[in-house]
C-alpha cells in the first residue's frame, strides 16, 4: 500500500494537510514530493498542516525537519501548523526540538504568517 | 489479562504496533496525552528493533499493582544486544546515524523502564504507563 500526500498551489504558497498517520514510506515520499512540486511551481512558502495527527514520533519529526531545511535550501520558507497539544508534550519529553521551526496555531495563521514572512 | 503483540519484520509492522497500542491504551483509559505517549514509546521500541536487530516482537499488556493500573510494553529481539547501555542512556547517543530519539527519550515518556540485554542474545525491554 502506498499512500500519496496531496500538494496543493495557491497564489505562490504550497498547502499541505497531513489527514492521516504518517508511515515512513509516506512521509519519505511527501519529502520528495514536496521537493520537485517546490521546483516546478517556484512556490516561495509551504505551509504544512499537522492537525488531524495525534503523535509524532523520531523518525516523522526527522523527516519533517529534513524537508523544512532542504524547503529552505531551494528558497522556501515553511510554517508548521495545527500541533496538538499531545504531540507537542510527547515531542518535548522525547528530546526533539524543532528548533529554528517556523510554527502558527493554525492553517489560517500560518498562511498569514508566512506572507508576512515573505514581504518582510 | 490477555497480551496482545505484533512480530516486528517489515516497516509496516512498526505502524501496526503503534496502532494496536494506541488501541490498547484507549481501552485501558488512558488521556490523549498518555495515549500519545504511549504510542510515540512504541514507535520508538519497535523502530529500534527493526533497526538494531532486523526484527523482533511488541507486547503489550495490561497490568495491575495495587490500586496502579497500567499497560506494560515489552520490545524484545534476538539481536546483537547493546553492548553499552549506560551509554544508550545517554541523550544523543546512536548508533544508527540519528534515526530514532533513543531509549532516553522513551523513559521519559513512560513510568517504569527497565532494560535487559546480552550482547550476542538479544534486548528485552520493558516500560510500563499507570492510569493516573
Amino acid at each position: 500500500m502506498k499512500t500519496r500526500i496531496p500538494i496543493l498551489k495557491l497564489k505562490d504558497c504550497l498547502i499541505v494537510s497531513i489527514q492521516w498517520e504518517l508511515d515512513d514510506q509516506t512521509a519519505i515520499s511527501f519529502q520528495e514530493d514536496l521537493l520537485e512540486k517546490l521546483h516546478t511551481t517556484s512556490a516561495r512558502g509551504v505551509v504544512i498542516d499537522l492537525t488531524p495527527i495525534d503523535f509524532i514520533d523520531s523518525f516523522i519529526a526527522k523527516v519533517l525537519g529534513d524537508v523544512i531545511n532542504m524547503s529552505g535550501l531551494m528558497g522556501a520558507k515553511v510554517v508548521i501548523t495545527g500541533i496538538q497539544p499531545a504531540v507537542a508534550i510527547t515531542l518535548i519529553e522525547l528530546g526533539i526540538r524543532l528548533e529554528n521551526v517556523s510554527t502558527a496555531l493554525d492553517l489560517e495563521n500560518g498562511l498569514e504568517k508566512l506572507e508576512r514572512e515573505l514581504e518582510g | 489479562m490477555k497480551i496482545e503483540s505484533v512480530d516486528i519484520i517489515t516497516e509496516w509492522d512498526i505502524v501496526a504496533a503503534r496502532q494496536l497500542g494506541r488501541n490498547e491504551a484507549k481501552k485501558v483509559g488512558f488521556g490523549t496525552v498518555d495515549q500519545a505517549r504511549i504510542t510515540t514509546a512504541i514507535s520508538e521500541l519497535a523502530r529500534n528493533v527493526y533497526l538494531y536487530a532486523g526484527k523482533g516482537n511488541i507486547a503489550i499488556k495490561e497490568v495491575t499493582e495495587g490500586n496502579l493500573r497500567g499497560l506494560l510494553v515489552i520490545a524484545s529481539d534476538e539481536g546483537p544486544g547493546i553492548t553499552d547501555v549506560r551509554k544508550a542512556m545517554e541523550d544523543g547517543y546512536t548508533t544508527s546515524g540519528g534515526l530514532g530519539a533513543g531509549l532516553p527519550g522513551v523513559k521519559r515518556l513512560m513510568d517504569g523502564f527497565k532494560i535487559e540485554t546480552v550482547v550476542g542474545e538479544g534486548t528485552k525491554i520493558s516500560a510500563t504507563k499507570w492510569l493516573r
